[in-house]
């Protein structure tokens, strides 16, 4: 993807850096793969800092370190310290649980810029029950005002379902009471474990479209307190989403491991070639790897995709929710209601059941 | 834009910790860093961040800019307050 001269036609921003696969919680919407990286494949602190300087030369200009719970690697300190050095906007994505006050000040200390951390519930009873974990919720709001005590940012990310998409207020009036900035309500991406429990996440029609005017109703309600960003329920829209801003155009992800993927869920997709860091710099994968230029642009798209309008806003929707719902990776996402499995999603989200987690282990 | 607040000329902005004017050549110049967020502000905002550094107040970055571009001051100090005042919404600045 060389315009000519060197220089890249696309620089990516961010960079999703998954730590570790580990976590002490087993949420079942988590968006890990199923098959969990092993420790022993860990990439070590010192690729890491290769990878984060790599990534600030190719114009990256925020990291997110996520997991797994980041919190699992103990050399987080130097992870942090080697990211800021890059430089990069250093994010922590945190569970909240298993990071320890010392650890958070020497994380602070290092130059982490912001803190994102996880509640399930704003009911402590339900968000532990949803976590797979007493005690967690406790421990979640206990690191949430050490954030606000040292002075860090602090957004918090609610992930939307059925059992707690009646109460996105109070969750809500949680973040502003811990003192967040921000606050984020993520309707949950069928995907990876959410996929696998989707008949018992997914919630009705009516709960998300009450839920969607009163996520406009908090912002103007708290308007100059508390940003509210909103990620939509993507199986009741009209219009798919632009995943991740377009394939291989703003953003990568290296798992723990040290594979390099256009989107977290991007392995689910058969018969791609991803490359790994350890064996090449990111420069070379951004640009090179067959997996990023698989579906970049807009000369790949099907139809009706290609000849839509829309085709520079959405770039034919999700690659990995076209290829779990229809078999077929290039097909237009159906979320879209122009594409030709549109029934489907509409089928999947009117099937609901109150069935036991699976567990993310 | 936001009509929320009145912002009097002697207040003292600052970016907020989390909040950073970053240079950045790969992008083609400076950019705001915020919490997951990035923005690219134009020259005029730019040169009005730049000033936010916690002891200049309004009323002297009005002066400076008012110099500096040779343009009214009130015109400009209306700019200024306008974009603090949705930045603040926003959790960009401190007031």
């Amino acid at each position: 993807m060389a315009a000519g001269n060197g220089q890249l036609l696309y620089k990516p921003l961010g960079l999703l850096a998954e730590l570790t696969h580990r976590c002490p919680l087993g949420c079942p919407y988590c968006s890990n793969p199923l098959a969990l990286d092993r420790r022993a494949d860990e990439l070590d602190t010192a690729t890491w800092a290769r990878v984060f300087a790599e990534a600030a030369a190719l114009g990256v200009l925020q990291v997110h370190l996520s997991g797994g719970e980041p919190g699992a690697r103990r050399d987080l300190v130097d992870i942090v310290t080697a990211a800021h050095a890059a430089p990069l906007y250093t994010n922590l994505i945190t569970s909240g649980v298993g990071l320890s006050k010392e650890t958070l000040a020497a994380l602070a200390a290092a130059g982490l810029d912001h803190v994102q951390i996880s509640i399930q519930d704003s009911d402590p009873a339900s968000a532990d029950r949803i976590a797979g974990y007493d005690g967690a919720h406790a421990r979640k709001t206990a690191l949430a005002q050490e954030v606000v005590q040292l002075g860090l940012p602090l957004t918090v990310n609610v992930v939307v379902h059925r059992a707690n998409i009646g109460r996105i207020g109070a969750m809500v009036a949680q973040a502003l009471a811990l003192g967040a900035g921000r606050v984020e309500i993520a309707h949950v991406q069928y995907y990876g474990w959410a996929l696998a429990n989707r008949a018992a996440l997914m919630p009705t029609r009516e709960q998300v479209m009450r839920s969607v005017e009163e996520v406009e109703a908090l912002r103007s309600e708290h308007h100059g307190r508390i940003v509210i960003d909103a990620v939509v329920p993507d199986y009741y829209a009209r219009y798919p989403k632009p995943c991740v801003g377009g394939w291989g155009r703003r953003s990568l992800n290296v798992t723990p491991k040290g594979r390099v993927l256009p989107c977290h869920a991007a392995e689910t997709i058969p018969g791609l070639d991803f490359w790994s860091v350890r064996e090449h710099s990111l420069a070379e994968i951004w640009q090179d790897s067959p997996a990023f230029n698989a579906f970049r642009g807009t000369d790949w798209l099907p139809q009706p995709c290609q000849s839509c309008e829309r085709r520079e806003i959405d770039f034919g929707g999700c690659r990995c929710q076209a290829f779990a719902l229809t078999g077929d990776a290039r097909a237009p996402d159906p979320v879209c209601h122009l594409a030709p499995a549109h029934e489907r999603i509409v089928a999947l989200a009117a099937a609901q059941a109150d069935e036991p987690y699976t567990y993310r282990r | 834009m936001s009509a929320t607040r009145s912002l009097s000329d002697d207040i003292t902005p600052r970016l907020p910790r989390g909040v950073r004017l970053v240079d950045s050549p790969a992008q083609g110049g400076t950019v705001l860093l915020a919490p997951e967020r990035v923005f690219k502000p134009d020259a005029i905002a730019l040169a009005i961040l730049e000033r936010c550094d916690g002891v200049a107040t309004i009323a002297a970055i009005a002066d400076d800019l008012a110099a500096a571009y040779n343009a009214p001051r009130e015109r400009v100090l209306g700019d200024i307050k306008a974009l603090l005042g949705s930045l603040a919404d926003k959790q960009l600045l401190d007031l």
